[in-house]
């Protein structure tokens, strides 16, 4: 057998047509440079659709917590009065802040999430597919955007069954689509770039719980950046959080924001969480 | 590409973890269409020498080429030539069978027209066009195996790297999951790399094997060869059963021991490369 290993081709085809998979006999042509990207970000989306078809749990479950903070937070704190918000009721002032908590939530999983594939042998399988790291990476981000969107449209139809008074107009649904997605891509690269650092599971965890609640907290979700100390204006100035919300209060409320800004910022952030967690893609490899 | 290049071609591949040298001076060729099995105990540095050939790890000096393709320079290219199963169960238990294959054919750039029947094929491919519909969480551990063999054949490589492929499994599994590689390396006429501990299966499905320890390849042939070669330096009369490719296993490894187990050391860092290199 070993000094035989040029099968003869045409051979080996007939019986490939007989057992029926000639198609498994020819290589698919390579993807052109500047189609691969998208192409890759649409492959991650789709599974991250995909395993939500077939269990939607995790949707009602996510829905729990933003569903509290609106009802008992945002209807408490309406009454009382003690945040200035500019004339907008509370409840109505929370509901974006809440839409980018619950999608903050999701993204920062998908360090976990990253790391649980590494353990399992997938996340070796995919780096060895004509996928470069950073898109890869992009992909995840997207996919975690997709979610979000997804974790989105149910806080909107929890507020509005709360009495929210949000917008409607499919232009600016779409850009609240396109900052959730954003958002959420860049809290998933932050997420992946720890894991590329702390490379364990369990640390994740730990780092997970870290930073998620003075990444809320530390942000204008609650309350405007006016009443906050000075201190925390200044985290909250650099929390990419805040501007998330800034662009949601503006988009679904009508309430005065700094659009260009925020997208710039969210822009800039997610390109470089792609690019951090990209580099230490590597190190979760080995 | 010319036909006459080999699939695999390590010279002086070399790896170390820190001081633990996993691949020390690694020279492998595999050539176009052969079944080549990669023999060692733990520790030998079989899965990290893969790791390198599927470009995972980079090649810190050496050279490897799949197909006359550098593996460091040209990472890209080397990967569209190979389907990879790695040691883990790697299917994703929350997707479909079909789903799983599918996210290979699109990643490999599978065009949509096409993907839904090439997928259909890989699955039929290893028998599993009856549950391709289920969770992959539902299947056995051979079903499995089969399922990545069909996300690895969806893209149609030339190589085929199989680590440990029949690990957990069976002994009826581990028949199922061999026949099937097989079949398809009879109907493609692809070149199969693969690593295992079992002699038994290296034997009998292996068209050349090379036994790896301590880094390299210390012992390389057909099975055949290699089991008369120990027969004959062991003086054994043509009469006699021929010594199994275990007893040459035991030979090499037991001999490579004897060299260099003088040394403590030794014997401590092997540990943690089979720490490490699992």
């Amino acid at each position: 057998m070993s000094e035989a290993p040029a099968a003869p081709l045409s051979a080996s085809a007939d019986r490939a047509r007989e057992q029926g998979i000639d198609l498994l006999l020819r290589p698919p042509e390579p993807r052109a440079g500047w189609r691969l990207l998208p192409a890759r970000i649409a492959a991650m989306c789709a599974v991250e659709l995909q395993k939500l078809r077939h269990d939607r749990t995790e949707l009602y479950t996510r829905a729990v917590q933003p569903a509290l903070w609106l009802l008992i937070f945002g209807q408490t704190f309406t009454r009382l009065k003690a945040i200035p918000t500019g004339g907008v009721p509370y409840i109505d002032y929370l509901a974006p802040g809440i839409i980018a908590q619950s999608a903050m939530f999701i993204a920062i999983f998908y360090g976990i999430h990253i790391i649980w594939e590494r353990d399992a042998g997938v996340l070796n399988k995919l780096l060895v597919t004509p996928t470069p790291r950073s898109a890869l990476i992009t992909g995840k981000a997207f996919a975690a955007g997709v979610k979000s969107v997804i974790q989105a449209v149910v806080v909107i139809v929890i507020a509005a069954l709360l009495g929210v008074a949000l917008t409607w107009n499919p232009l600016r649904l779409l850009g609240v689509a396109a900052i959730v997605v954003l958002g959420s891509a860049f809290f998933a690269c932050l997420s992946m770039t720890i894991a590329g650092i702390v490379l364990s599971r369990d640390r994740l965890m730990g780092f997970g719980q870290a930073i998620t609640m003075p990444l809320f907290f530390g942000s204008n979700a609650l309350y405007p950046l006016d009443v906050m100390p000075g201190w925390l204006q200044a985290v909250s100035r650099v929390n990419p959080l805040s501007y998330e919300v800034d662009a949601l209060r503006g988009l679904l409320l009508g309430t005065p924001a700094h659009l260009a800004l925020d997208f710039a910022v969210l822009i800039v952030a997610a390109a470089l969480g792609i690019t951090a967690a990209s580099a230490l893609l590597g190190r979760l490899a080995r | 590409m010319t036909t006459t290049a080999d699939a695999v071609t390590c010279t002086q591949l070399a790896y170390a973890f820190g001081e633990t040298k996993a691949v020390d001076g690694l020279d492998l060729t595999v050539r176009e269409g052969e079944v080549f099995g990669l023999l060692g105990p733990n520790g030998a540095g079989k899965t990290t020498a893969i790791r390198c050939i599927t470009t995972l790890l980079p090649v810190p000096s050496g050279m490897v080429r799949v197909f006359g393709h550098d593996a460091a320079g040209e990472r890209m290219g080397v990967r569209r030539l190979l389907g990879y199963v790695p040691q883990q169960l790697s299917a994703d238990a929350n997707l479909t069978g079909r789903e799983n294959v599918s996210l290979f054919a699109r990643v490999f750039d599978v065009p949509r027209r096409e993907r839904a029947a090439r997928v259909s094929q890989a699955l039929a491919a290893v028998d599993l066009t009856g549950a391709a519909d289920r969770l992959a969480g539902t299947y056995s551990g051979g079903m499995v195996r089969r399922l990545e063999l069909a996300q690895a054949l969806v893209s149609a490589p030339r190589l085929l790297i199989l680590d440990e492929p029949t690990i957990g499994l069976d002994p009826i599994a581990r028949t199922s999951v061999w026949e099937h590689i097989t079949a398809v390396r009879a109907a493609t006429g692809m070149t199969v790399l693969v690593t295992t501990h079992y002699m038994d299966e290296a034997d009998q499905y292996c068209d050349r094997v090379g036994l790896m320890h301590h880094g390299r390849v210390r012992a390389l042939g057909t099975p055949a060869e290699l089991r008369r070669g120990l027969g004959e330096r062991r003086g054994a009369a043509a009469t006699d059963p021929l010594p199994t490719l275990e007893d040459v296993f035991r030979d090499v490894a037991g001999s490579g021991l004897d060299d260099q187990s003088g040394d403590f050391r030794d014997v401590r860092s092997t540990r943690r490369t089979a720490q490490r290199v699992g």
